[in-house]
């Protein structure tokens, strides 16, 4: 059995490549990453990946909003190449600013008859970045990347990871639909851990064929136990982090 | 055409910057400021349609889902009206020639949506209710603008074009010395910014004299860049005359026969075991790592232009100090920064603020967020710092900013071959900066702000970031033999320190600019940010070029290092200027000092008021220097790169960390501890004692989060006040000694280092009295330890009830200076001394009882004490603790107060939590150390302090977490 190929896509600012890259090996897949200009030139290199990954970072330093001039050029110079990709079956992972730059594709959560898009990111409502660990429920559903979780704890960093719909009459439609299967859950005492003020405490989302996925937390920071805030004298410092399901649910996918 | 664009948010409650204008004019005392909106604007200047701009501001600026815009050509009378029946219109822009990273970023978009050549700027706008002129023009000053980098436009925008200057036509200005007298000298230094001495332009006028001219104007601003304090120490490696309390001491160069001194010899003594690799020489500091990796470290300050912008300031001092670990031998990875700053308290009244001074609350969000900014953008996690409070920092804060790199064994040595390009990389240069290697030389004064403005730099991180991207990839291909960043006095002193000997030929019309109408002097000692020299082979240039294109990075050819051992500048084939190198890095007069140093008189200690244990705990847990700097901390990405094991915030409680851990690399166990130590409140007390247990705080930091205590890297950084006095220069030579000592002690290496000195600032009264304050002679000591395997690090948070408390270490009863002292319970007294010996030898014990697997969770006592280091390792652990004070060991045995014992802060002591199942080997492990077993871990979340009579107190670990965290008690 051939290692499912990821393709790690960074552009100028994105500053989560090498551990997502990390994240894809340890999973046993085989990952590459490669500029935005560089598949510009060549878009047929993505025909040999079965999996497309946009990490975090801040694409083109984020100074208009997060992810929009990566999002602008992956429409202006690769849109076809993209489609492409995701109709014959490959899986999307956008993560954080790779989040962002998939909502401002259009390759999620866009309207079915306008086109437009249904969803964005806003600035967190403490108008501040932060670097802090969440608690998350998983619904998967549809959702490739989630199957078999149901909950997990995940580090977010992010100033601009505050959900908001178009319309907020659409969030029941579309979590009946499986596209919302990442929310912010309450810790022990009861509060919440939602970060930014997302409405609906949405943390991630995905399309209709559950294939296309992006979330705001990051799976790729807690693939070991001593990446957790709590590990020393409490985890097994040599077992897996919760993060590595996602990466693993990816590559068996496509294995 | 030029057009305007302005973006808002559709839903005004989500308008957070609106909120902050609203808080802010209420702080301010601006009354009728009960609403505000704001916008980000874009001026866009190129040959574009309305349809074009429309399209523009819906596909680029504006989000579709929460945002709105409107367009017109400036000046059109809608935009400048009111909105939302607010009246009044302030435009912030960036001043002509300040970096604006949102502009540049803008255009670049511009030019992938098919309008190349557009210009662009951004804006800020704010709409306010109707205010008096005279309010709208102090908020605006005070809370929406610095006038140091931003214009105020209230009102409608006049601006008719971005465009800039003309091309510079090339003319030679020169400088006449022949014949000035002293006076004369003095005066020319003040107005053209050198910060040269009389002694130094004599040195200058002779050599000119032999050649029989006069030096032109690029020759004296070179000659005035190298041989500033900033570039070359000309202080600490003077000769100096010593008298102190050890007795006279006479040095022929204080930092060599010091600092340097004490590396040199731990490295003869380690002999083949020596683990330096470059130290004092490079860019930083390189030590060996594992087999195939070194690592590197350098920390450094941005005192001046912090003070005046401390959003930039502290960005573009994070910038330099990364440019630094990238330009280290043939290029390191940057993997993690750190952060200090000192400052005044956040709660100082307006009214004890100088003129000219930013506010200690608002200088102090202004660096968090400069740091946040930059180092979160370039993707390198901010994993350690401190923030410390003195009234001694009002008109001059402390910023440092640190960076950890790690590099291929065998980079760290670099060398420019003759023949090579100049190359310069990143960036383009413009008017940014100008005299910051010579403004930072100068003492702050109220008129700063106006005087220097250009010496202030804004950051631009994502040019950095790409820049980082093609350094590494050129490094990894070997496209390059030496490398350095442009920072300080920029390329005048970067293309000479990599000429040193060969000599450079430069045709600085080559040099890419920002805007035209740059001389050739502005474009040699321009500091503008993000740009790095290399020397290049010239059969590697055009895979380099390759490199560099493919990241989006330009690099230009300038010019050739030539062998010729002369620096000769041209602008289009004129020679512009010509330097001997020698003459310009030997020909500094070398200057001999005279220093004293008479220790304070130490008054007995008194005691005040009759707080209890517990309340002053509380007390002290709330102290700044104490309290959880979580809001800052959380700021930082401190995750990013996926090494960080022992985090800034840790244990179910997030409680403080002592040093951090983060791997070297992915994938493998060898790690890297940080940790600072400073002790600020000692500095006036005693100069020796401060940098003594700065060091130790370091050295404790990193030990008690496991790293091998024989193998600590250190760097100084020193911040003075005026060291032309007597007095100022003696207590730097006490912190030079101190760091001689420690060092030896430990053996534990200095391998870089930099000092910030003349931090004064003065001020005239309103009754024209003539005032000035210096910062309290402050070292920063940083520590750079390393672990065997991460998944064995330690941390301090509190693991399970029943386990047992020791303290390891001797307390003393003094308690100048400590925490209980601003607390204000006691007074006076001696400042505890370090016993290097004793704290390393607890050092010692403590890893070795790590190292077989005792110790459940460790704490080194800094700020507060026994008390409050346990307090904190209970917040973190979300547990309980009891601790019996008469099991404390203290010297002398019997005179210690229940209150010194608890909130002493004798240096080098630590707290291990201990299972009961690994007493017996914990205490055979330090034998031969003092230490004592002084309480246990409980389950119910209380924290039980016993006094020496056998009285309880007992304080809910709830209450002192909410102390701690600064919320109501």
């Amino acid at each position: 059995m051939l290692s499912p190929r990821a393709l790690i896509l960074r552009a100028p600012g994105t500053n989560c490549d090498h551990e997502t890259a990390y994240a894809f090996e340890r999973a046993g897949g085989i990952a590459r990453r490669l500029h935005v200009r560089a598949l510009a030139e060549r878009p047929a290199v993505a025909d040999d990946c079965q999996i497309l990954c946009i990490p975090g970072g801040f694409s083109y330093g984020d100074d208009i909003a997060s992810g929009r001039i990566f999002a602008l050029e992956l429409k202006t110079r690769l849109a076809d190449a993209l489609v492409r990709f995701r109709d014959r079956g490959g899986l999307v992972l956008g993560i954080c600013n790779g989040f962002q730059v998939l909502l401002q594709t259009g390759l999620l959560l866009t309207d079915p008859a306008s086109g437009s898009p249904q969803a964005s990111l806003a600035h967190n409502t403490s108008g501040r970045f932060v670097d802090r660990w969440v608690r998350l429920n998983c619904t998967p559903g549809p959702c490739v990347f989630l199957r078999g979780v149901d909950h997990l704890e995940l580090p977010v960093a992010h100033g601009e990871g505050r959900f908001v719909l178009r319309d907020p009459a659409l969030l029941e439609p579309l979590r009946a639909a499986g596209q919302l299967p990442l929310t912010y859950a309450t810790d022990d005492t009861g509060r919440s851990t939602n970060p930014n003020g997302a409405v609906g405490d949405v943390a991630g989302a995905c399309d209709l064929t559950g294939r296309v996925f992006g979330l705001m937390p990051h799976p790729e920071r807690f693939i070991d136990a001593t990446q957790y805030p709590a590990w020393t004298g409490r985890l097994d410092p040599a077992a897996p982090g919760a993060g590595l399901a996602l990466f693993v649910n990816a590559v068996k996918a496509m294995a | 055409m030029l057009w305007e664009v302005d973006v808002s948010l559709t839903d005004a409650a989500a308008d957070h910057a609106a909120r902050e204008v609203v808080a802010g004019a209420s702080g301010l005392g601006i009354a009728g400021c009960t609403r505000a909106r704001t916008a980000a604007g874009w001026l866009i200047e190129g040959d574009l349609s309305r349809t074009d701009v429309d399209r523009i501001a819906a596909t680029l600026l504006a989000d579709p889902v929460t945002e709105s815009f409107v367009i017109d050509e400036v000046g059109a009378p809608h935009l400048s009206s009111g909105a939302d029946g607010l009246p009044t219109v302030v435009h912030v822009l960036p001043r002509a020639g300040v970096t604006d990273p949102a502009g540049l970023t803008a255009q670049e978009a511009l030019a992938l949506l098919g309008h190349p050549g557009m210009i662009v700027r951004s804006l800020r706008k704010f709409w306010l209710p109707k205010l008096a002129a005279a309010d709208v023009e102090r908020l605006a000053g005070k809370l929406l603008a610095n006038d140091a980098i931003q214009d105020i436009v209230v009102g409608p925008l006049t601006i008719t074009s971005l465009a800039g200057g003309r091309t510079w036509a090339f003319t030679k200005e020169t400088i006449h010395l022949a014949g000035l007298d002293d006076t004369a000298l003095e005066r020319l230094s003040r107005d053209r910014c050198l910060a040269l001495t009389v002694r130094e332009l004599h040195a200058v006028r002779d050599h000119f004299a032999a050649l029989g001219r006069d030096p032109v104007e690029i020759e004296l601003e070179t000659i005035a860049q190298t041989w500033s304090e900033h570039c070359c120490h000309k202080t600490l490696s003077s000769a100096v005359d010593h008298v102190g309390p050890a007795g006279e001491a006479t040095y022929d160069n204080l930092l060599k026969e010091t600092v340097f001194a004490a590396t040199q010899k731990i490295r003869e003594t380690l002999g083949q075991r020596d683990w330096c690799v470059s130290v004092f020489r490079d860019n930083s500091g390189v030590v060996r790592f594992d087999g195939d990796h070194d690592i590197c470290v350098k920390v450094e300050t941005h005192n001046h232009p912090s003070a005046i912008e401390p959003y930039g300031g502290a960005a573009t001092g994070l910038g330099g100090v990364i440019r630094d670990v990238l330009g280290t031998g043939l290029g390191a990875k940057p993997i993690a920064n750190l952060d200090v700053f000192c400052v005044a308290p956040s709660d100082t009244p307006a009214a004890g603020i100088p003129p000219g001074v930013i506010h200690p609350r608002r200088l102090l969000a202004g660096v968090v967020a400069g740091v946040r900014d930059y180092g979160n953008r370039m993707g390198i996690p901010t994993i350690a710092g401190a923030v410390a409070f003195d009234p001694g920092y009002i008109g001059n804060p402390l910023v440092f900013c640190g960076t950890v790199g790690i590099m291929p064994r065998g980079n760290a040595n670099a060398a420019v071959e003759p023949g090579d390009l100049v190359v310069v990389a990143g960036g383009r240069t413009g008017r940014d900066g100008i005299h910051g290697a010579t403004f930072s030389s100068i003492e702050l004064s109220s008129e700063s702000e106006t005087e220097s403005g250009g010496a202030v730099q804004i950051g631009h991180a994502i040019n950095e970031k790409v820049l980082t991207d093609f350094v590494l990839e050129a490094s990894r291909q070997r496209l390059f033999h030496a490398i350095t960043d442009c920072g300080a006095g920029g390329l005048s002193s970067a293309v000479g320190e990599m000429g040193v000997t060969l000599g450079a030929d430069v045709d600085l019309d080559r040099v890419p600019l920002k805007y035209e109408g740059l001389s050739a002097t502005e474009a040699w000692i321009s500091e503008a940010q993000e740009r790095m020299v290399l020397a290049v082979g010239p059969a590697d240039w055009e895979k380099l070029a390759k490199v560099a294109a493919d990241e989006g990075v330009e690099a230009t050819a300038i010019g050739t290092f030539t062998g010729s051992g002369r620096i000769v500048l041209r602008w289009q084939g004129h020679v512009a200027g010509e330097l001997d190198c020698h003459f310009l890095h030997e020909g500094r007069p070398k200057q001999r000092l005279k220093s004293r140093h008479v220790p304070a008189a130490v008054s007995p200690a008194a005691w005040h008021g009759d707080r209890s244990l517990a309340a002053c705990l509380i007390d002290v847990l709330a102290l700044p220097d104490v309290a959880s700097k979580e809001w800052i901390i959380r700021q930082y990405d401190h995750e990013v790169q996926g090494c960080s094991v022992i985090k800034p915030l840790l244990g179910p409680g997030a409680g403080p960390a002592d040093g951090t851990v983060i791997r070297g690399s992915l994938g493998r166990d060898r790690g890297i501890v940080l940790g600072v130590g400073l002790k600020h409140r000692l500095g006036r007390l005693d100069p020796y004692q401060m940098a003594a247990g700065g060091i130790v705080e370091a050295i404790a930091n990193v030990v008690a989060a496991g790293a091998d205590p024989d193998r600590i890297a250190l760097l100084d950084n020193f911040c003075w006040g005026d060291t032309r006095r007597e007095d100022s220069l003696g207590t730097l030579v006490e912190a030079c000694r101190a760091c001689y000592d420690i060092a030896i002690a430990f053996a534990a290496p200095f391998v870089s280092g930099k000092d910030s000195l003349n931090n004064v600032f003065a001020w005239t009264d309103t009754d024209g009295t003539a005032r000035e304050i210096s910062i309290p002679p402050t070292l920063l000591a940083t520590a750079m330890g390393q672990v065997d395997d991460v998944r064995r690090a330690l941390s301090p948070d509190l693991k399970a009830a029943g386990n047992r408390l020791a303290i390891v270490g001797v307390s003393l009863a003094d308690m100048a200076g400590s925490q209980l002292e601003l607390a204000g319970r006691v007074s006076g007294g001696a400042v505890p001394t370090v016993n290097a010996t004793a704290c390393r030898a607890a050092c010692r014990a403590v890893a070795a009882a790590h190292h077989a697997g005792l110790v459940a969770s460790c704490h080194d006592l800094s700020d507060g004490g026994l008390v409050t280091a346990v307090a904190e390792m209970a917040i973190a652990g979300a547990v309980g603790a009891r601790v019996e004070l008469a099991r404390v060991p203290c010297d002398p045995a019997s005179a210690a107060p229940d209150l010194a014992i608890a909130f002493g802060e004798t240096p080098g002591r630590f707290v291990c939590e201990v299972r009961p199942d690994h007493e017996a080997a914990f205490a055979k492990q330090l034998a031969g150390v003092p230490w004592a077993w002084i309480g246990d871990v409980t389950a119910e979340a209380v924290f039980e302090i016993v006094a020496t009579d056998g009285t309880v107190e007992r304080v809910a670990v709830n209450e002192l977490s909410r102390a701690w965290r600064g919320e109501a008690v």
